[in-house]
Order: structure tokens, then sequence, then C-alpha cells
């Protein structure tokens, strides 16, 4: 029997966030920065699972499944907008996806 | 039965719906639905009453409530509450209903809206069951308005005519003035019930003298000005007869039985709020007799220049309602509810037998009448043993109910009501001898062949009559049963609704007075005892019938009356101060203000202002074509710069706390 600790959980997360971060942000193609969007998602539901679970609190949980059920919607809406830019410009690479530049 | 009543309100509710879906596919376009729901409801109502007799004396109100949902703190729930009043009102309600049910299958055969009208008959009696068995003041509320909108559905039926859908807004947005007082009441009355909803501890609170007087009157007031508007009081009467434009069968089961009842209903349902609030036991004169004797005078004295029929049984109704409020108002609570309970039966044959009438002729106006006797038995005989109920001839129903009323108000000290009751009685009879004068002696003065209506229209009229001749025997002296079934009592708090026995003397007095206004209605019309021509030759009558025919100017005093009298004196006077005061005053300050304007254009405006506006709109520009840079449409871009900015306020966050 391993004995776990609150932060082993909060390292994971932390970690597993700044992945996302870093796709987000240099990432070119479009599905991928969808992909670490969900990545940071999680990591946000791996420290709220932890902290419920914790603190004998059911709330990190009710969080965590709201949490599920709007990523699943943000996904639907990302993706049909990659889709979108795909017909039109038949790439998706976000750094030519320019044109509101002010 | 009795603890599971919530059944009777929900069944007419299915059936709106099953007909709503299905009732055009039906072979009888959804009327059976409505019967065959109304008909069960009434089994299960009468079943109902069975079982509320048969308790142990004293007998318990049922109840049963489930919340709907909370709101900070405050339960918001839906339940019932079944006392003998209740059950009573459940077993009219129903049967009245299923009767009209029944009767508008013959009246409204071939009518371009039959299912939708079957559909709002049975919305209505679901909503108004609702009401009945409701256990709080909020569900009350709920259902009270759902009446309303019942009502408005079924007043303007034949929307198309204008004169039919104006009556029906002018019906709704009445009742709503009064309806605005009723939520007042109902919030009033939650707080100083110590943040409850329940009527049955409204009623002993406020029998206990936990609740302050001067609340309990301030919050019964308000209750009462939803009385006024939807039972028709003075002055919110205006709407009553004007909702006779909906068809025959919504005005008796609506206008006359059952919605119109629904304010008196309340009064008794909060009982406790009224009896302590008015001081009612004191005697003297109060606010809600007051209100209820005058309804009975004025409505009366309308009922005789109205020649439409349906008209003369609506200012019946009104006043008939205002023997209610007033035996309320008296402390005579046994006998409004009986006068209620009679009323119903005796008023629905009316107007049913009203719709016989304009069926057959085809106009409501009783010009076009007379003579009818010949041609249609069945609604003759019916109409007028009505008739002699409404009169309060015994020993039919009328009788009974009219005589408790003007004996609570001579027992319990209110000699003034006793004097209004006495007065009303006789109008009652006299007008109701008009109208039956009008309707069924002399020759027919109409177009067409007149004739008698089909059995769907027959049948409930008969029956009602039985109804209207037997229903006041319930409480007659050797009898007595009714008081014992309705009346209630709150724990705690010793018998406090005084019933009165029955009084020979007071009971020949108001016969001999119902009889004497028959008698001279019937010298003027039959016997021709007076002399014609009076009201041609008599200034003061011809006065007075002006007044009448105009509904004591009401109607106008609301709507143009107030405004024009004050308007045009206001008018001429701000005429004559235009011209010679203001007029000056304008010139002078228009000129002087053209000087200083020239003052503040040249030195303010060309210099100040503009110099401020045009820096702004520089300044825009300048600040402007900086910020573009940071815009460069690329999402990761923003991105990291909302990353950074969540970045620095999470270390802020994390130093500061």
């Amino acid at each position: 029997m391993v004995r776990l600790y609150l932060n082993q959980f909060l390292l994971l997360a932390a970690v597993l966030f700044s992945l996302g971060v870093y796709g987000v942000l240099a990432r070119k193609n479009a599905v991928l920065v969808l992909m670490s969007i969900e990545l940071m998602l999680n990591a946000v539901n791996i420290n709220l699972i932890a902290f419920g679970a914790f603190r004998d609190n059911v709330a990190g949980q009710v969080f965590a499944l709201f949490v599920v059920a709007i990523a699943a919607a943000e996904v639907g809406v990302g993706l049909a907008i990659v889709l979108l830019i795909f017909r039109n410009r038949a790439n998706i690479d976000l750094d030519e996806s320019n044109l509101m530049k002010g | 039965m009795l603890k599971n009543a919530w059944l009777v309100p929900l069944i007419p509710a299915v059936s709106f719906v099953l007909i709503l879906a299905f009732g055009k596919r039906m072979p009888k376009k959804g009327s059976e639905i409505g019967i065959a729901a109304l008909g069960v409801a009434f089994v299960l109502s009468l079943v109902a009453a069975y079982e509320w007799i048969g308790e142990h004396v004293p007998r318990h109100p049922v109840k049963s409530h489930s919340t709907w949902f909370e709101m900070g703190g405050i339960e918001i729930g839906v339940g019932i509450h079944i006392d003998g009043l209740a059950v009573m009102m459940l077993v009219v309600v129903t049967f009245i209903s299923l009767l009209v049910h029944v009767y508008s299958t013959g009246y409204m055969h071939g009518d371009r809206r039959y299912t939708y009208f079957f559909a709002a008959l049975s919305l209505f009696t679901a909503s108004m069951l609702m009401l009945v068995v409701a256990d709080n003041t909020l569900q009350l509320l709920v259902a009270w308005e759902l009446v309303g909108v019942c009502s408005f559905m079924l007043i303007g039926h034949w929307w198309e005519e204008q004169n039919n859908s104006d009556a029906a807004i002018k019906a709704f947005l009445t009742t709503r003035t009064g309806d605005i007082g009723l939520l007042l009441g109902i919030v009033t009355l939650f707080f100083a019930a110590g943040r409850s909803f329940e009527i049955e501890n409204l009623n002993r609170m406020a029998l206990n003298g936990e609740i302050g007087h001067g609340l309990l009157l301030v919050g019964g007031a308000l209750l009462f000005l939803g009385v006024m508007g939807k039972s028709a009081q003075f002055p919110l009467h205006v709407w009553l007869p004007d909702a006779m434009a909906g068809p025959t069968p919504v005005s008796a089961l609506i206008h006359a039985a059952t919605m119109v009842v629904a304010g008196v209903y309340l009064v008794a349902r909060v009982y406790g709020v009224f009896f302590t609030g008015f001081s009612i036991e004191a005697g003297g004169i109060n606010l809600v007799a007051l209100i209820g004797g005058i309804t009975v005078l004025i409505a009366a004295a309308l009922a005789f220049v109205q020649d439409d029929v349906k008209k003369v049984l609506a200012y019946s109704t009104v006043s008939q309602l205002g023997y209610m409020v007033m035996a309320l108002g008296v402390g005579a609570w046994t006998a409004a509810v009986f006068h209620l309970f009679t009323h119903a039966f005796f008023k629905a044959l009316l107007f049913l037998g009203s719709g016989s009438l304009i069926h057959a002729v085809h106009s409501n106006n009783m010009s076009e009448m007379g003579g009818l006797r010949k041609y249609m038995r069945t609604t003759y005989i019916t109409f007028i043993l009505g008739s002699l109920a409404l009169a309060g001839i015994f020993p039919l129903a009328g009788f009974w109910s009219k005589d408790e009323i003007l004996l609570g108000a001579s027992e319990n000290g209110f000699p003034l009501f006793l004097v209004v009751g006495l007065l009303g009685a006789f109008m009652t009879a006299a007008y109701m001898t008009r109208a039956c004068y009008l309707i069924f002696a002399g020759e027919y003065r109409g177009h067409g062949h007149p004739h008698e209506s089909p059995p769907s229209m027959a049948w409930p009229l008969r029956i009602l009559a039985v109804f209207a001749v037997l229903a006041g025997l319930l409480n007659a002296p050797g009898i007595g049963l009714f008081h014992g079934w309705v009346e209630f009592e709150v724990e705690g708090v010793e018998h406090f609704l005084e019933f009165h026995e029955f009084n020979p003397g007071l009971a020949f007095g108001s016969l001999v007075v119902a009889v004497l206004g028959i008698g001279v209605a019937a010298g003027y019309y039959l016997r021709n005892a007076f002399p014609r021509g009076v009201m041609a030759r008599s200034g003061a009558l011809r006065t007075g019938h002006r007044v009448l025919l105009n509904k004591y100017y009401l109607d106008d005093l609301f709507i143009n009356g107030v405004i024009r009298k004050i308007q045009y004196p206001i008018a001429r006077a701000a005429y004559w101060i235009n011209q010679n005061v203001l007029d000056g005053v304008v010139n002078a300050v228009g000129v002087a203000a053209r000087r200083s304007a020239q003052v503040l254009y040249d030195f303010v405006d060309q210099k100040g202002i503009d110099g401020i506006v045009n820096g702004a709109g520089l300044g825009a520009e300048e600040s402007g074509s900086i910020l573009r840079r940071t815009q460069t449409g690329r999402v990761q871009q923003y991105a990291a710069l909302l990353f950074g900015a969540s970045a620095i306020f999470a270390m802020a966050l994390v130093a500061f706390t």
C-alpha cells in the first residue's frame, strides 16, 4: 500500500497544466491547440478531485463533472470553427489566420 | 377520498390537455372528454362530501402538503386543505360545470372553435377547483389568476366582434386592478403571520391576537380590494355586465355560479383576518358590510332598466354577490356560504334559461321576446322557478339563505344592513317580475318562430330547477344540516361563527317584502294599476331613469369624466396665463438668452469647448494608433497576453493574502 499525498496530485496537475499552456501558445495546428486546452481543463479537474477527496468534500467532484460537460460543449464549438476555417482557407495554421489584424 | 382530493382538480386539468391534443380528431370534437372528466370529478366530489359528513364530530380538516421549492428559506408549496367549505365548493363547482358542459354541446353546436371552447372550460374548472382546495395563499393566488385568464379567454370567445374583445379586456383589466391589492395583501399577511403562507395558520394567529390589529386591518383591506375586483363589488363591478358578451354557458358557469364567488370564498376562507381586522364582532358599520350593502342596492336598481336579459341577470348577480359580502361583513358567515350555495343553483338555472331563450329568438333583447310561455314550456317553467327562488319566495332556495343573512344582520347588531337587505329583497323581486313579464307575457315581438331548445339544453334546466327548489331545505329549521357541515373551527379558539336559529317573524317579514315587490311590479306591468306615462311627466323619475340607463355614469367617470371635468377649466386658465403672462416673460427671456448666448458662443464654445473636443478626438486617434499594434489578429498572441495577465493577478492574489 503506497501512501498518497495531496502534493503528488498537485504537482501532476501543475505539470499537465504547463504542458497545456505551452501547447496553446506554441502550436500552429488549431486542432492541437484545442487538445492542449483539454489538457489544461483536465489538469484543473485533477486538482478539483484531489482537493475534494482529501478534504472530504463532494463539491470538488461536482465541479469536475460540470467542467467535463462544459469541455464537451467547448470542443464542439471549437471543432466547428476549425472546420469552417479549413473549408474557407484550406489550412488550419493559426499563424496565417490573422484577418482580424487591427 | 378526502386525502386524495387533489385528484378532483387534476382530472379536468388532464382533460384540458387531452382536448387540446386529441379533441379535433374525436367524433364529438372533444366535448365527450370534458363531460367524462367532469362526471368523474363530480362523483369523486360526492364521495368526498359523503366521507366528510360521515366523519366524527368535531370534524378536522384533512390536509396534505408538499414542498414545490424553497428559496431563501421561504418554503413555497402546494397542498390541499379540505374542510366542509372546500367540500361544498367542490361539489357545487363540479356539478354546475358538468351541467354547463352538457348544455354547451347544444348551445355551442356548430361553433367555429367548439373544441377550443371545451378545452377552456376544462382549464377553468381545473383552476377553480385548485383555488378551492388551496391550503396556502400563494397557491390560491395562482389559481385566482388562472381563473381570471380563463374568464378572459371565454368572454372573448367570439373575438371577431370588437365589442366582445373589448369586454374581455375590460374584465381582465378591472379585476387585475383589484388583484394588485390582493397580491400586496398576501405579502403583508405573509410577513404578519411570521413568514407563512398557510391559511389555517393565518386564521389561527389572527383570531388568537398574535397579529397586530392595524396589520390585520391593512392586510384585510388589501385582500378586500382583490375581492372587489373578482366578485364585482362597487365600484369595480363595471366589468361583470360587459362580460355577458361571452357565450351564455360561460356566463352561467363563470360569471354567476363559480368564478365571481371566488372573492366571497376568499373572505370566508381567511375569515379570521376579516373578523378580527374589521372588528366585525363589534357591530355597527365596517368596510366589508358597507361595500356589500352599497353593491346590493345600486346593482338591483340598475337591473330595472336593462333590455338585454343577460344584463338583468348580470346586475342581479352583482347584487346577490353584494348580499354575500354583506353577510360576511355582518358576521353571518354560514349565511353567506349558504347563499353562495343556493345562489349557484338558481342563478346558473336563470342564465342557462336565458341562453335557451336567446337560442330560440336569436336576440338578447327582451323587447324582441314576449309571449314565449306558449312556445317554450320547459324554459318557461324552470325560468319562473329560478326567478321565484331568486326573489326569495317560500319554500324555494333563495328564501332560506336570504333570510339567514337578514337574521344575521339583525342579531349581530347591524340594523342598517337589515334595512338594506330588506330593500334589496324588494327590488330583487320587482326586477325579476319585470323580466319575466317582458319575456313570457303578452305577444311575441321578435322575428321568426321561437322553438323549444334541444334535450341537451332542456335537461340541465330541469335538473337545476329541482335544486333551485330544494337546495334551501338543507339548512331549513328542523333539518339544519348545512351549517354543521361547513362551519370551521380554529384550534385554540372558541367557536366564533355564530349561527342563529330560524326566526319566523323576520322570515315572514322578508317574504312579505318579496311578495310586495312582485305585486308592485306586476301591478305596474300586468294590471296597469299605475298611470302610464308617469315616466314622461315626472322630471325626477326621468332623471333617475337616465342615471340608471347610464349606469350611474361610472363608466364615463372612469374613462372621460375625471379627465374632461378637470381638463377644460385648467386648459382655459392655462391659455390665458400663456397669452398674457408667459409670453412677456418668454420674450424677455428670449432676448436675454440670445445676448448671453452670443457671449457664450464667442468665448466659451469656440475657444474652450471646441478645444476640449478636438483635443479628445486627437488623443483618441493617437492612442488608437499606438494600441492597434497590439491587435495582431493572432489568437496565440492574445492567449499569451491572457495567460500573462492571469499569472500576474494570481501572483498578486497570493502575495496579498
